[in-house]
């Protein structure tokens, strides 16, 4: 409803620039998080811009437990819940190659029978590679895990998932960046990407202006910051494992499975440990938030990129209980399995909010700078 | 639900800033609360849902306010914007009591943040609150519901038992039931009458259902009356109301700020004959929002029409509705249903007389019109580039005057001058006392909060003598 009226691709996309249009004319939440200084500098909102907020938002609530315009007001503002269905689009929207358009749209469906599928064909293929028997023998030692799998089979298999979830990874970071209309330029600039860095690296705005979220307006203030430190950090040095044992292997020689007070399995068992309590708390947090601000319809999503972090962290950590026992062989085929499919739904899930959010906050950095500098709307 | 068989020492009428901080601060002092909020859970705290800021003395600049403002200072801005129509020693007492109170607001789980985009001539005078008037319930519900506070909400004070100035009990409707309440004090802090349309009639005739109440639709007035029907002293020009032009698309309760609109000064007013009323660039906000009210009620039908033209679109605040365009000024009026021939009548006569200077709508420039009734004494530019822009006006009530006397104690005081004897009263209530006319941002929650927080703390010592 702003004076210089737009056509919008999207039911949703019409209602945020409906949203930004009221908010704008109010601006009372201006200090809970960036969204509002963002909707500031702006007058109008093309869909590129309401991408660009939707991206920014961490969904935290506070905005709308304390607006006096929320349902059931007949204005009817609902900010969050409405940039999470402006987000998923968007998601949908970037996807790389377009033929996977739709996944999306039942995402937990979705990734649950790639994971399923993964999983099947880790432990077939073992049964092939072996005979059924001998996968329930006990074996130890190093090179134990490769009597499954050979490492070069394992390390081109994996190799080759990851580098196609990067290059999907990229391809739809680069969808966001030419539709948000940002300039190559501001990539390039280290104090928008430090700054970014940092508000990404601390959750900076998924606390409702030092609040807390909310859950509710009564107020129990909830955890997921912790929780989304635990998962996010976790994932991070379990990446690190995975990297020391790959330099490990190619560089020292040295074969898996490592001793456990070795870098990579305390590096991998604490972060385990982050991503089995991360993401469970997360799950947790969830349902009891309101499910006013929630994308009840995109729920799926959200729980199947928890549930198969948390799978991850399970097997991982299992296998590493029960690597000298005769339930190896299976254990294993259920962690690369579930690993497998984690790489090659990233780029389908959950996770890419990570990349668009961080390309978000750095577009926001930069627009801060120019704002402190002088000029914009104000 | 309320428990028919649960005994408090007080009972608070009403919901908002005054009730709680009065809730809060009794509670505090030791006595038990009960707080009954006519709203339903969503709509409660009345106006207080609305505010932004409040105004406290302060003597140096804070992490949220940009400099000192000190008590001197607010004491004259309050003779200047009442223009005397105060009660002095009350007004005193407030502002000195305003310096404690915005620590104590913060200690009660309210946050501040920075003057608000658009607002920077209030940062250093007027505390904002993080997430606005509800963020600032939200977060006293909390405090007092911690300190075992007891909130009903969709209750109603529809009777009083009130024996020569001593408070007995109250009726309270809730879900098709009346509770009697007794208590040993009683807290009035539930707002003025502005929400109710015949009582508002009585003064502006029919002209008053044309009004939109900006706040609540709860401040029916119910309590005020039954306690000036008790024999409480009145205070404050039961005629009059604080109202601003404020777009006639608004819904006719609860638009709040969003429908506001400051772009007088870029254009002309018209009422519903195509005419112009008023000089639309006699002073600068905040003194011109405030009048502008007050003449488009006085317009035929109770609306007007902002005309303005291309080059002024973006020099204002955006406000939630767009503003009606189109490419002439016969279009125009078309689309506003005003007589073609008049208004581009107007418009020649305006734009003719408009002399050419520095355009400047920060200060009182020097563009001002010759030879036209009523003038245009500042920011008078020509309007001729399409597209032509129209917001239509009616005036949006904030807040009624009429209220209950009291003294220093935020006790009420009878017709005759004697004090009652366990009667309290803070907020839009008993605004009057201190705000005969005029207002000054912020001013509201500052007398809710102060006299609140007096008024709990006196009714807790009443209780316990």
């Amino acid at each position: 409803m702003s004076a210089i009226e737009l056509s919008h691709a999207t039911a949703s996309l019409t209602e945020a620039d409906r949203l930004m249009t009221v908010c704008n004319s109010c601006r009372y939440c201006e200090g809970l998080c960036a969204v509002f200084p963002a909707m500031e500098m702006r007058r109008a909102f093309p869909d590129g811009d309401l991408n660009y907020l939707a991206n920014l938002c961490h969904s935290c609530g506070a905005c709308y437990e304390d607006c006096q315009f929320s349902p059931p007001h007949e204005f009817k503002v609902n900010v969050p819940k409405t940039l999470a269905q402006v987000r998923v689009d968007s998601y949908e929207a970037y996807i790389w190659p377009r033929v996977f358009t739709g996944v999306f749209e039942r995402n937990g469906v979705a990734v649950s029978i790639i994971l399923a599928w993964s999983v099947a064909s880790f432990i077939l293929g073992f049964v092939a590679w072996y005979d059924a028997k001998a996968l329930f023998a006990t074996h130890k030692g190093p090179g134990s895990f490769y009597q499954f799998m050979p490492h070069a089979g394992m390390a081109w298999l994996f190799g080759f998932a990851f580098l196609y979830a990067l290059v999907a990874l990229f391809m739809g970071a680069r969808n966001f960046w030419l539709d948000i209309g940002e300039p190559l330029q501001t990539l390039k600039e280290k104090p928008s990407l430090w700054q970014a860095a940092r508000d990404a690296g601390t959750l900076r705005y998924l606390d409702g202006g030092k609040a807390g979220c909310y859950t509710n307006e009564d107020g129990a203030r909830d955890n997921r910051r912790l929780y989304h430190h635990l998962t996010f950090y976790g994932f991070m040095l379990c990446f690190a494992a995975t990297c020391v044992a790959t330099l490990y292997h190619y560089l020292l020689g040295r074969i898996a499975p490592y001793p456990i007070y070795d870098l990579p399995v305390v590096l991998g068992t604490l972060g385990g440990i982050g991503l089995l309590i991360g993401p469970a708390g997360l799950l947790q947090e969830k349902r009891k938030r309101d499910p006013a601000v929630q994308d009840e319809e995109h729920n799926g999503m959200d729980v199947a990129f928890l549930g198969m972090l948390f799978a991850t962290s399970a097997t991982g950590l299992l296998l590493l209980l029960l690597r000298a026992t005769p339930l190896m062989g299976i254990v294993l085929a259920l962690h690369l399995g579930v690993v497998f499919a984690l790489f090659i739904t990233m780029p389908y899930g959950k996770f890419v909010h990570g990349i668009y959010r961080f390309l978000a906050l750095v577009r926001y950095a930069r627009e801060r700078r120019m704002m402190a500098e002088g000029g914009g709307e104000g | 639900m309320i428990e028919p068989n649960k005994k408090y020492d007080i009972l608070v009428a009403g919901g908002g800033n005054a009730a709680l901080c009065a809730a809060i601060a009794a509670r505090r002092a030791g006595a038990s609360v009960l707080v009954v909020e006519s709203a339903p859970k969503f709509y409660r705290g009345g106006n207080t849902r609305h505010t932004r800021n409040i105004r406290c003395a302060h003597d140096s600049a804070t992490d949220t306010l940009t400099g000192p403002y000190f008590e001197d200072e607010f004491f004259d801005d309050m003779m200047k914007v009442t223009a005397g129509r105060t009660n002095e020693p009350l007004l005193r007492m407030m502002i000195h009591e305003s310096k404690d109170v915005l620590n104590w607001i913060q200690q009660q789980g309210v946050r501040f943040q920075p003057s608000l985009g658009g607002t920077l001539s209030l940062g250093r005078t007027n505390s904002f609150f993080l997430g606005g008037g509800r963020a600032m319930l939200n977060a006293l519900y909390r405090t007092a519901e911690s300190l075992g506070v007891d909130v009903q909400y969709d209750a109603e004070v529809t009777a009083l038992d009130v024996r020569d100035g001593a408070f007995v009990a109250a009726d309270v409707w809730q879900s098709d039931a009346i509770y009697k309440i007794p208590a040993r004090a009683f807290i009035a802090a539930c707002g003025g009458f502005e929400s109710n349309f015949h009582w508002m009639a009585e003064y502006w005739g029919e002209a008053a259902y044309n009004f939109l109440i900006r706040g609540t639709r709860y401040n029916q007035g119910t309590v005020l009356k039954m306690l000036h029907g008790s024999g409480i002293g009145e205070v404050g020009d039961p005629t009059q109301c604080h109202a601003v032009a404020i777009d006639a698309r608004a819904p006719q309760y609860d638009g709040g700020i969003i429908t506001r609109l400051d772009c007088v000064v870029f254009g002309i007013v018209v009422n519903a004959h195509a005419q112009r009323f008023y000089d639309e660039g006699e002073d600068v906000w905040p003194k011109r929002y405030a009048i502008w009210g007050r003449l488009v009620a006085q317009q035929p039908g109770q609306i007007a029409w902002i005309i303005f033209d291309q080059p002024s679109l973006k020099m204002f605040m955006p406000s939630l509705f767009p503003p009606i365009a189109a490419s002439s000024i016969g279009e125009l009026a078309d689309k506003l249903q005003l007589d073609v021939t008049t208004l581009e009548m107007t418009l020649r006569d305006f734009n003719m007389s408009v002399r050419t200077g520095t355009f400047d709508h920060t200060i009182l420039d020097d563009c001002y019109t010759e030879g036209l009734m009523p003038p245009k004494s500042h920011w008078a530019r020509r309007i001729e580039t399409p597209p032509f822009y129209a917001y239509p006006v009616r005036p949006g009530i904030t807040f009624t005057y009429l209220g209950v006397r009291v003294n220093e104690e935020a006790r009420m005081i009878m017709a005759d001058g004697r004090p009652t004897a366990n009667m309290f009263a803070a907020g839009e209530i008993m605004a009057g006392n201190v705000l005969g006319q005029g207002y000054a941002a912020g001013v509201g929650m500052t007398i809710g909060s102060v006299f609140g927080r007096i008024a709990g703390r006196e009714a807790a010592k009443n209780v316990r003598n």
